[in-house]
């Protein structure tokens, strides 16, 4: 279980360096999607089944839609400036991977045996007493927020009316 | 329980670099977005590590629930705004918003 772990975390960190390291926006796209499906995987293992739903639903269903729709809005770019572009791009982040490798093998190194000394609690029965009674704050303030990005989008593509 | 902690750091920090390091070299407004979407991924995954080590899972799944809600608006308002300066200017270019009025 616990290599099967390891080898899972591994796929997440590698998933993110190839969503930041491709040249093209959309694969860019899907490499969020698969990040965050592989980190839904690492919620399931660590016991919490509902948000990984929602991250499995809204961040790799939704944002990177989101995402995608945004690219097609825009016009690619030509074949010379893209070129031009990727070879831009390549000389800013070919650091990246020597500086992931550099910190992995620096944390790996270090091995830092953490001795938390777990508290004796009780654990909550479900998740849905702690967001209805526990967090109910927490639901206010999320209604305040959606009503807010609904707001933003409407003031940010509004119709200028013709007097 | 314990030994998933220290593993589940090292790629929480690895992440979070390969997230800042987008964002601090990259001039592509949408790549710029993306680079903040996997530095959220690696906080996401810390809060999901701190329930499960300190024997809460339930309390920060619903921590982890706001959070999605307010990474989705963060996120379209920020599309939103992407989209109007491509509208204004023609490119996702940083280096060309550079040069604001005011």
């Amino acid at each position: 279980m616990f290599s099967l772990y390891v080898f899972i975390l591994a796929v997440l960190v590698l998933m993110a360096l190839f969503t930041i390291m491709t040249t093209s926006l959309l694969r860019a796209g899907l490499g969020l999607a698969l990040t965050s499906a592989v980190l839904t995987v690492l919620m399931f293992i660590l016991n919490t089944p509902l948000a990984a739903v929602f991250e499995l639903s809204v961040c790799a269903g939704l944002i990177p839609v989101i995402f995608i729709t945004v690219i097609t809005l825009t016009k690619p770019l030509k074949k010379l400036e893209a070129e031009e572009s990727a070879k831009e791009k390549f000389h800013r982040f070919r650091y990246l991977p020597l500086i992931v490798l550099f910190l992995f093998v620096l944390f790996v190194a270090l091995n830092i045996k953490l001795n938390i000394a777990l508290p004796n609690v009780e654990m909550e029965p479900d998740a849905r007493q702690i967001i209805w009674n526990v967090r109910r704050m927490d639901l206010i303030g999320q209604v305040m927020v959606l009503l807010t990005g609904a707001f933003g989008i409407l003031v940010l593509f509004r119709e200028i009316r013709k007097r | 329980m314990i030994e998933f902690l220290w593993p589940t750091l090292i790629a929480v920090m690895l992440v979070f670099v390969i997230g800042l390091y987008c964002v601090l070299v990259t001039f592509n407004l949408i790549r710029l977005l993306i680079g903040l979407e996997i530095m959220i991924k690696a906080v996401t995954l810390l809060l999901i590590l701190s329930g499960y080590v300190i024997g809460h899972p339930y309390l920060t799944q619903s921590m982890v629930i706001t959070l999605i809600v307010i990474e989705v608006v963060v996120m379209v308002v920020a599309v939103g705004v992407v989209l109007n300066i491509y509208t204004h200017t023609g490119t996702l270019d940083t280096r060309s918003i550079r040069e604001l009025k005011g």
